[in-house]
């Protein structure tokens, strides 16, 4: 408070002060009219929220120096690590959320009793909650922390931006717990993935313009003359989910007052849009996003350079031109056009081929440094997911082939496919870039290795039992559906092969309850580091140069 | 210089590299989605595709909002054993006014494109009630609260009138009535119900979940469920005629 009299307020900080006391005006307005009570609680969260937006920046103001954090200290530049911390904090809470979540999406299957006859309960609405605190929750935070890491430390320059970053990592995480609540709420679109209403639509959009901005402004910060491949392949993830979002999302609300919205598309236009949206969730959101993660966090950990420049930039462009097309193979057999089907088909295994160049890319960074995966199982994780994501990446064409598709749609086969690659491949991806990162932000050596050898071993136990439990029951009852007896009837009720799915459902939540068991223990382990009993162990790296934490971190 | 320099450009550039990336990924997307717009066999029209009455889409929005999508298909592919089990297979424009459509991607339940009629009425409600009372070995969830909620139907118009300006032919007539048109439907008053069949062919009107005094969401679900599928009739469908 000592330098007030030269201090002055900047634009961003009036700027979003007012914007966010507006928003808690018009909160307020849809508080009072809003057509059902679960709007108004949304309207009231926006409203607390934004309200306590206001008095954080109105108050951060009020409590920081003349001047604003310099863009170096000494010559290096000053990190802004505040906003990655609370992202992968965020990302380890939603993570353990996403797979409670998912566990007990999957006793509901195997033991119904547990939907308890409450609406919010059910498996209707637990079951995008699961798949958007996994994907949104838990993967778009560890994409937002690391990306935020990774583009400082590559480009040597701080985070764009003061509020921003902020802004973008609690207003993530604010549309998070509008989603979330809103599917328990009944708030939903039925979209695959793209479930959350109009509103929650708009204030993400708003949230990722801003995200693409800092990431965009600190690139045009950097002391590097090259943008470093990880950097592509984030960019490429935030650019296409913007386009994506809001060509899929392209709704008109009943009201401003209601929280139901009808979409622009409909029918077989909707399902192609759904799909080219959906299936790029996937290609983008799930795979560049995360194959930047292998780009910076591999040969860091590995002490190796990327195996290959070159194969690099074919893997970028090839992957991101061929993942585009492959939407129509969700709606083979459908009322799409078989052209379109077709067309998905075959960039579906072409896709293949960049996938796999990706992997070996990734696989043979280790030239050289093979022997840590003995002493190293953070480095072993994520060795084991870029392998997983060559399985997954082989599986996915196998069944965009139509013959195939035919029988593995709409059974659990694509399940068990989806979560070798989430579980497999994001998963440990993530929790290997989370295992380096915590480390590096608190500037403390990790707890303990033999622990995540244990995180290591009980999640592939449990992934095991899941992919080959889904593998069973879906052949097993694609197989049901169509078989015949001697007279040309078909030989079994769509019930009958319901039982038959009880056993797998209940391998396929043990395999669940083990994941879940694998990341509790990554939490002690990260919470030990963090929060180290007796004197703290410094590592050896160099500390991050003074990083100013705004007080919501502390 | 080789050409893998010349990818310095977009090494270098960040702006380059946005557009770089921006040009490649909307190929795809517009090969395949724009011609859906205007090929005759995605935008056919078919004898006896009716917008869904106020009362259906107020059960189709019970159905989104409980995400049935999530277990139920709403398509049958062309597939000797699909057509035998659940009937004809689906076509485009039988989903020409599903906002958002519901193809889904999952059968953990059966397919539910020509649900309509299979069932009577009864066996909805008490299928919905209890599962397990009617399909011993389901594991679908109960909704019993849809038998004791009422039907909110009081914004049903704002709904007719946000899709009429997307394009579904809601009249102004069927806008102003679709309150009166939600009740009638609902209570199979004989007299009411001739306006309403007029306004939507074949519309069915009745007490759907066997309590009269009531008009509850179930009543509307369960009219939704009816519908489903029984708007084309495949006796009269001429499978070439859309074919160019």
């Amino acid at each position: 408070m000592s330098t007030a009299a030269t201090k002055s307020m900047t634009l961003g900080e009036g700027g979003t002060a007012l914007a966010f006391a507006a928003l808690a005006a018009l909160s307020l307005i849809v508080l009072a009219q809003a057509h059902t009570p679960e709007y108004s609680f949304h309207a009231f969260l926006f409203l607390a929220g934004s309200a306590a937006a206001a008095f954080w920046i109105l108050n951060r103001y009020f409590e920081r120096p003349a001047a604003l954090p310099p863009l170096t200290v000494d010559g290096l530049p000053n990190y802004n690590f505040g906003p990655v911390k609370f992202a992968t904090i965020a990302a380890v809470f939603w993570g353990i959320a996403g797979f409670a979540v998912g566990l007990w999406a999957a006793l509901e299957l195997a033991f119904p009793a547990l939907n308890f006859d409450l609406p919010w309960l059910t498996f209707g609405r637990i079951r995008p909650l699961h798949t958007s605190a996994v994907i949104f929750a838990f993967g778009g935070n560890v994409l937002i922390a690391t990306s935020f890491y990774v583009v400082q430390r590559t480009c040597r320059a701080r985070l764009a931006g003061d509020i921003a970053p902020w802004f973008v990592v609690v207003g993530y995480n604010f549309f998070i717990v509008i989603a979330g609540t809103g599917y328990l709420l009944g708030i939903t679109q039925s979209k695959e993935y793209a479930e959350p209403e109009w509103y929650a639509d708009l204030w993400l959009t708003v949230v990722w313009v801003v995200y693409l901005l800092v990431y965009l402004g600190t690139i045009k910060r950097r002391t590097e003359s090259h943008i470093y491949v990880a950097n592509w392949f984030y960019l490429a993830f935030i650019l296409t989910i913007a386009v994506l979002h809001l060509g899929n999302n392209a709704a008109i609300p009943v009201s401003l007052f209601s929280p139901k919205s009808y979409i622009v598309w409909s029918g077989v236009q909707d399902a192609m849009v759904q799909w080219w949206y959906g299936h790029n969730a996937v290609g983008f959101f799930l795979t560049a996003g995360f194959l930047a993660i292998v780009y910076y966090f591999v040969p860091k950990r590995a002490e190796r350079p990327i195996y290959s420049y070159r194969l690099s930039i074919i893997h970028f462009w090839a992957l991101i031109f061929l993942y585009i097309w492959a939407g129509p193979h969700h709606l083979h057999y459908t009322a799409l056009p078989d052209w379109a089907q077709t067309l998905g088909m075959t960039f579906s295994i072409m896709l293949w081929m960049p996938s796999w160049g990706g992997m070996i890319n990734g696989l043979m960074t280790l030239s050289g440094a093979w022997d840590k995966l003995r002493t190293d199982p953070v480095l072993r994780m994520m060795v084991v997911s870029i392998a997983f994501y060559g399985m997954a990446t082989f599986e996915g064409p196998l069944m965009s082939i139509k013959a195939v598709n035919s029988l593995s749609h709409y059974t659990d086969w694509t399940i068990g496919h989806v979560h070798s690659g989430a579980l497999g491949w994001v998963g440990y991806i993530s929790f290997g870039a989370i295992y380096c990162l915590v480390p590096w932000l608190w500037n403390r050596e990790l707890y303990s290795l033999k622990l995540v050898n244990w995180h290591f071993w009980i999640s592939s136990l449990g992934i095991v039992l899941y992919i080959t439990a889904m593998w069973v029951s879906g052949i097993l009852q694609g197989l049901m559906w169509r078989a015949y007896t001697q007279l040309g009837f078909l030989e079994y009720s769509f019930i009958e092969t319901v039982e038959a799915m009880h056993p797998f459902y209940v391998i396929r939540a043990l395999g669940g309850a083990l994941f879940l068991a694998g990341a509790l223990i990554m939490v002690f382990n990260l919470w030990r580091t963090v929060y180290p009993r007796g004197a703290a162990k410094p590592s050896g790296r160099v500390a991050p140069v003074a990083d100013a934490v705004p007080v919501l971190a502390r | 210089m080789s050409l893998w320099q010349k990818h310095a450009i977009f090494e270098k550039n960040s702006i380059v590299l946005v557009i770089g990336v921006l040009i490649v990924i909307a190929i795809g997307g517009l090969v395949e989605i724009a011609p859906l717009f205007y090929l005759k066999n995605t935008i056919e029209k078919v004898e006896g595709m009716r917008p869904y009455t106020p009362l259906e889409l107020a059960g189709r929005n019970i159905y989104v909002r409980e995400g049935c999508y999530n277990c139920h298909s709403q398509m049958i592919r062309p597939l000797r054993d699909e057509i035998e089990r659940y009937g004809h297979y689906s076509l485009a424009a039988e989903s020409m006014y599903d906002r958002p459509f519901q193809w889904g991607s999952k059968r953990t339940g059966p397919d539910l494109a020509r649900v309509g009629g299979k069932y009577s009425d009864d066996w909805h409600r008490d299928h919905l009630v209890r599962p397990t009372a009617v399909v011993p070995g389901s594991i679908m969830p109960a909704y019993p609260w849809l038998v004791r909620t009422d039907l909110d139907f009081r914004h049903i118009a704002d709904d007719l009138r946000v899709q009429a300006r997307l394009g579904v032919p809601y009249s102004p007539e069927m806008i102003a009535s679709a309150i009166d048109d939600t009740r009638v439907q609902a209570s199979g008053d004989p007299g009411s119900a001739v306006d309403l069949a007029k306004r939507y062919p074949k519309a069915q009107s009745r007490d759907f979940d066997g309590n009269p005094e009531r008009i509850t969401e179930a009543d509307a679900l369960i009219a939704y469920l009816q519908v489903l599928g029984t708007m084309v009739d495949f006796r009269l469908y001429n499978n070439r005629a859309n074919i160019r």
